[in-house]
């Protein structure tokens, strides 16, 4: 097992931080005890444990996820790909939202520009959670961080957004790699399902039947509960909510979530007095 | 899976256009995904900045949330109800899934 920690110095400015990276023995009893106005960050981990525990938890989820890729199978042969196109697209691009509307976009002769243009615009928001990942991904090495963010899907980001905040437990490091094992069980949900979608598609049905299409909606509530912090979040949680919503009426695709975040991140940055 | 998959490619029909198509998806897609930590890093943020990027986690829940919800109906806004008790006095995610998505199934047959 290996741990990555950065060697504690707070007054490090939080971009030297992962240039400075060493790496230890498992033991250190003489750990130098931190000013209280350390920053809250917990020290990092990228074990094999992490991952596993994020597979393990994301299960339940990537089932959700499953109901998507079924979806996309079906939408993704009607729109003239085959079951080897739609494939290749689920396990390369790993973006559920994108992939369903570039599918619904397929044309013949195909049209390229757009596809990759609104490919952009609907992703854009993974730039702004991989940045809310930055406390805990600072402290990886670029191969860890830049690799995990590969698998990176709304699920399994708010999954791990409730892991590594709630990670300064018993002293025990921050589970680094838990977007990598929960997205490897996202991964494969949606590449098994999208074949299934594919190939059998017409026989299953429909997944909303199951509840699937709330399970995404759901993981954000439970997230939600975790993530406030009483009256301080009141104010950018408003900011977002009715930047969202508004911006879901005028915008394409997903920029909602985009403007959403912006907002309120512009509302806390003004409201800031030291 | 794997048994399923080489069952159903007897020959996998690969047009070069389409493959095109998503290697340019895929370096997008990564690209948005690495983007926003890839500036971070190289950025010194002032913190004043902090405090904005820091308010990012749950401005993101609830800006996806919104529209969710607004549009739903009595269905998903019961179900959503029911998960945010069961998060709040479980703390399980778990929980909190099945009994959401249980209810919604239910009340979708109700409403």
């Amino acid at each position: 097992m290996r741990r990555i920690e950065t060697d504690g110095q707070n007054t490090v400015p939080a971009l030297l931080h992962s240039k400075t990276v060493s790496t230890r023995g498992e033991t250190e009893p003489n750990r130098e005890s931190r000013p209280a106005d350390a920053d809250d960050r917990t020290d990092v981990a990228f074990t094999l444990e992490g991952v596993r525990t994020g597979f393990l938890k994301c299960v339940p989820v990537a089932l959700g996820v499953g109901g998507y890729g079924i979806a996309f199978g079906v939408v993704a042969r009607q729109a003239g790909l085959s079951v080897a196109e739609a494939t290749l697209m689920s396990a390369t691009v790993v973006a559920g939202a994108a992939q369903l509307i570039a599918v619904e976009l397929w044309a013949d002769p195909i049209p390229v520009t757009t596809i990759l243009l609104t490919t952009v615009v609907v992703n854009l928001r993974y730039s702004l959670m991989g940045a809310a990942l930055q406390p805990w991904f600072d402290r990886l090495s670029p191969t860890q961080a830049y690799g995990s963010l590969f698998f990176m899907a709304d699920e399994n980001w708010a999954l791990t957004m409730s892991e590594l905040r709630s990670s300064p437990v018993d002293g025990r490091h921050a589970r680094g790699a838990f977007l990598l094992g929960s997205g490897l069980a996202i991964w494969m949900f949606w590449v098994g399902s999208t074949i299934l979608g594919a190939t059998a598609g017409g026989v299953i049905g429909d997944p909303d039947r199951y509840g699937l299409d709330f399970v995404l909606t759901a993981v954000f509530v439970a997230l939600a509960v975790e993530l406030w912090e009483g009256r301080s979040s009141l104010v950018p949680w408003l900011g977002a909510f009715l930047a969202a919503v508004v911006a879901e009426y005028v915008l394409p695709g997903r920029w909602y979530v985009l403007v959403g975040g912006l907002v309120a991140a512009g509302l806390e940055v003004m409201r800031y007095d030291g | 899976m794997v048994a399923l998959a080489t069952a159903s490619w007897p020959e996998p029909r690969l047009n070069p256009l389409v493959v095109g198509v998503i290697v340019g998806m895929v370096v997008l897609t990564y690209a948005t995904k690495v983007g926003g930590l890839w500036v971070l890093r190289r950025l010194e943020v002032s913190e004043r900045v902090e405090a904005g990027l820091s308010i990012l986690p749950g401005a993101i829940v609830i800006a996806f949330l919104g529209p969710e919800l607004v549009t739903g109906g009595p269905a998903e806004w019961g179900a959503a109800g029911l998960v945010l008790l069961v998060a709040w006095r479980t703390e399980s995610i778990v929980l909190a899934l099945g009994s959401g998505v249980g209810a919604v199934v239910l009340l979708r047959a109700v409403f």
